[in-house]
């Protein structure tokens, strides 16, 4: 298959569920039952789609970096500025690269089974087609910002995202609690973007593009923002801000837990594999510009969002809410991973905990599905379905989901012979190297103790809701759901065993997995980098020798010039980007360490994994030590677990109570000062009016009187003249005659 | 002494003083009627007068019977009015009749 067919296939990829979303947003109410059934066509499709494309680029182009394709959108001619012509203009466009092979599946796939589920969880519900329009959009979104190559592109998708995120979780608006749940998704993205907005401009102003080839290459030719490598640390802070607001990392990771108020569905999709990923994604993306501090601090970051999310997990009480958390720990594991420059098992726990957690989320789904048929059964509307200490006793009622539940709940605690095990125990090993090598121990040991709380408290979910005996009438009354609800649990926990991603169960560096997604070359500078980042045998930085605007044009190596002609020799060159085939060394330092810290790590994951699960059957199945007398025995550190770290109060009387304060503050000004201008302004009008009647009556009108007056008196002595008697007025005439005879005779 | 024109133009002028003296004091309407006549009279004595010692000849006679003529239509007007004015005001005092001062 040619390259442009590739691109072109994309290209309908992306499109495909837009066409989703007019014709359910427009045409919905009328279709019913029917919009369902095409998005979900529509998915399955795409899902088709992707795997030809992923295939394809992954086996068939095996040796390409990237096949992209770049396009001017706005083309404004050049200017010479100080001498130096710049081309203005934005260039934008789309490429496939590994790492946009394998998220197209992850989405695509996740996203059908998604639509698949809900043609049966949304069944009832009136606005049906809206649900399925917005699940469109939100695909649509996501495969944006998948295939984007460029900044701005990447951009609009992920606001793109932001909206469908705020549209679906608000689904059921009526309901104050989702509907302030969106706003609060929204705004808390928003903030992050803001961060990422900066950063964006930064790069654009300093290496004139938004595409991420050209600013690998300007990094690597050596210009950096401003002159400065703090400012290249700032600038990719301030992108990793994006990620911290939509890959819910602290201190932005509020709004995930509110986002539960969303249909269920929506949770797993949204929530657990694909939205959130849009960080870790964009951070995967972006890897080669992040100097090593900014590195530091996204792993400063994950480890700290992993360990918190964890200790708040262990209280919670809602079904949704322990798996809310849950993703913001796992997701502060995949930030952590890439800041400790363990990239392969970063994206490589960003697929596995895609299938999990998704299956997780249908598995609550269906549980919570069964709990409120039951409870329509009943007529009970009080009875919470998604509280856990209404459940019990599920094993026997629902077995598929029994077992699926139980699979996927072994894979996320990182138990061997599971794909989580996989991808988790990588990341132990690769921050285990990274404390090592950079003495930042804090990563490791909070990777270790979140690990251990992670399978405590999965566990004591698993045992709460589905073993012993059921709580309440409702929960022991629940059946097995139908095929279209189980079968993607079992599709997704069957993706959660190891042999999909490597024959070994427990070394994935063996697998194909390993292979396919490299680290890419950092574009930093060796003076702002990690030593143990830097490749020993290369001379030249690849992100010189590609087609992008700061690529060099020669060079010589071995006393041999050598020109670069693009796009022919791209694929030459841009193997030494990217993708190393076959040959399987150590390029880096830092990989030597990773491979002499995975058996140590291996083993202490094992144990912690297992004492957190032995703990949990200890507590709840075979009630040893008694939970209840344990959480009032640590009441003040089970309130503040329970409280979520009071993060909600402290925003809410910060940021919350400061805006409301200030919007109080300018409505006082407004109403007091703009308003008492205003109002003083037509006080001293009416004053002045009222002085100028004054004069009008008195002055201007008495002058006129006065003119009148004298008129009258004159005229009422000049009236005498008129006696009305003939005889005078011939007096008058023959003493005017003899006057003129007189003068002229 | 010969008669000569000054003899007749001061008598024409006594008798046009005479006239006006009558239109201008007399309060009955007749009265000052009558003062007009001696005025328009005065006026033909001037004529003939010029006729017989100035250079106007025939035309002064003529000029006498034309102002005769008029004072004749004109007298007859103007006793129409007079007996108007008398329906009106039941008396002829002239220095009464004066609603043109308003």
């Amino acid at each position: 298959m040619a390259k442009e067919t590739l691109l072109q296939i994309t290209a309908i990829i992306l499109v495909l569920p837009l066409f989703g979303f007019i014709i359910n947003i427009f045409f919905g109410k009328k279709l019913g039952k029917i919009s369902s059934y095409i998005a979900t066509g529509i998915l399955g499709i795409d899902l088709v789609l992707s795997a030809i494309v992923a295939y394809t680029k992954v086996a068939v182009y095996e040796s390409t970096n990237i096949i992209q394709t770049k396009f001017d959108w706005l083309n404004l001619g050049n200017s010479t500025f100080n001498g130096v012509t710049h081309w203005l203009g934005i260039q934008v466009g789309i490429g496939i690269d590994n790492l946009a092979a394998l998220m197209l599946i992850v989405v695509t796939l996740i996203s059908f089974l998604v639509h698949l589920f809900s043609t049966e969880y949304m069944a009832d519900d009136k606005k049906f087609s809206r649900y399925f329009a917005f699940l469109g959009l939100f695909t649509f979104s996501m495969l944006g910002i998948v295939i984007a190559n460029n900044f701005l592109f990447m951009y609009v998708f992920w606001e793109l995202v932001g909206i469908s995120s705020y549209l679906l979780i608000g689904f059921w608006y009526e309901k104050k609690s989702a509907a302030d749940a969106g706003k609060k998704a929204f705004l808390t993205n928003r903030i992050g973007d803001l961060g990422f907005f900066i950063g964006i401009m930064i790069l654009y102003i300093t290496y004139g593009s938004f595409m991420f080839e050209d600013i690998f290459g300007g990094i690597a030719s050596g210009l950096l923002p401003f002159n400065s490598g703090t400012w290249l640390t700032a600038a990719g802070i301030f992108i990793f801000c994006g990620a911290i607001g939509k890959s819910a990392q602290f201190p932005l990771h509020v709004w995930l837990p509110d986002a539960m108020e969303g249909p269920t569905p929506v949770s797993a999709l949204i929530h657990a594999a694909t939205m959130v990923a849009a960080g870790v994604y964009l951070v995967a993306r972006v890897f080669p510009m992040f100097s090593a501090d900014a590195l530091t601090f996204i792993a400063y970051i994950g480890a700290i969002t992993a360990f918190m999310a964890a200790t708040i997990a262990i209280t919670q009480v809602d079904f949704k809410k322990v798996l809310a958390y849950s993703t913001v720990s796992q997701l502060g594991y995949m930030i952590m991973s890439l800041g400790a420059c363990s990239y392969t098992t970063g994206f490589f726990h960003l697929v596995t905990h895609a299938w999990f957690k998704a299956a997780l989320f249908l598995a609550s789904g269906s549980v919570i599905y069964a709990m409120h048929q039951a409870a329509h059964h009943f007529n009970d509307h009080h009875t919470d379905a998604q509280d856990i200490r209404n459940m019990g006793g599920l094993r026997k009622t629902m077995p598929w989901t029994y077992f699926t539940f139980l699979f996927v709940t072994l894979a996320i605690s990182g138990v061997p012979l599971t794909s989580g095990f996989l991808s988790k125990d990588g990341i132990l090993a690769g921050t285990m190297a990274f404390g090592q090598l950079t003495g930042h121990w804090f990563i490791p040991i909070a990777g270790f103790a979140s690990a251990g709380i992670t399978a405590f408290y999965m566990f004591r979910l698993l045992i709460n809701a589905f073993h012993g005996e059921p709580k309440t009438q409702i929960a022991s009354h629940t059946k097995e759901n139908k095929f279209v609800i189980v079968f993607p649990l079992v599709l997704l926990s069957v993706l959660s065993l190891w042999f999909f991603y490597s024959p070994n169960p427990i070394d994935a560096n063996k697998g194909w997995f390993a292979k396919v997604i490299r680290m890419p070359t950092s574009a930093v500078p060796a003076a702002y980098q990690f030593d143990f980042l830097q490749k020993e045998n290369e001379k030249i930085n690849p992100w010189l020798l590609t087609d992008s605007k700061y690529a060099i044009k020669e060079h010589n190596i071995a006393g041999t010039t050598i020109k670069h002609e693009s796009p022919a020799t791209e694929e030459h060159h841009a193997e030494a980007a990217g993708a190393h085939a076959a040959v399987h060394h150590a390029e880096y330092k830092y990989e030597e360490f990773a491979h002499k810290a995975h058996v140590p790590a291996m083993i202490l994951s094992i144990l912690i994994a297992g004492c957190g699960i032995l703990f949990s059957f200890l507590m709840y199945q075979f009630k040893i030590f008694n939970a209840d007398a344990m959480e009032k025995q640590f009441k003040t550190l089970h309130t503040f677990s329970f409280r979520k770290w009071y993060f909600d109060e402290i925003y809410y009387a910060t940021a919350v109570g400061g805006s409301i304060l200030f919007a109080k503050i300018l409505a006082i000004f407004d109403n007091k000062v703009i308003d008492g201008m205003v109002n003083l302004t037509a006080f001293l009008s009416r004053g002045f009016s009222y002085f100028v009647g004054h004069f009008d009556n008195i002055v201007v009108d008495g002058f006129v009187n006065l003119v009148a007056n004298v008129t009258g008196f004159f005229g009422a002595i000049f009236r005498k003249v008129q006696t009305g008697r003939i005889q005078t007025y011939i007096i008058f005439a023959i003493i005017g005659l003899m006057v003129l005879i007189y003068m002229f005779i | 002494m010969t008669i000569g024109l000054t003899h007749y133009l001061v008598l024409s002028a006594i008798l046009f003083s005479l006239g006006l003296f009558g239109i201008v004091t007399r309060k009955n309407a007749i009265m000052v009627l009558m003062g007009l006549e001696l005025i328009l009279n005065s006026a033909n004595i001037n004529f003939i007068a010029f006729a017989k010692f100035g250079g106007m000849n025939i035309e002064g006679h003529v000029a006498a019977i034309f102002v005769i003529i008029l004072a004749a239509a004109e007298a007859a007007v103007a006793l129409a009015i007079i007996l108007n004015i008398y329906h009106n005001y039941k008396h002829i005092n002239i220095d009464e009749i004066d609603k043109l001062k308003e």
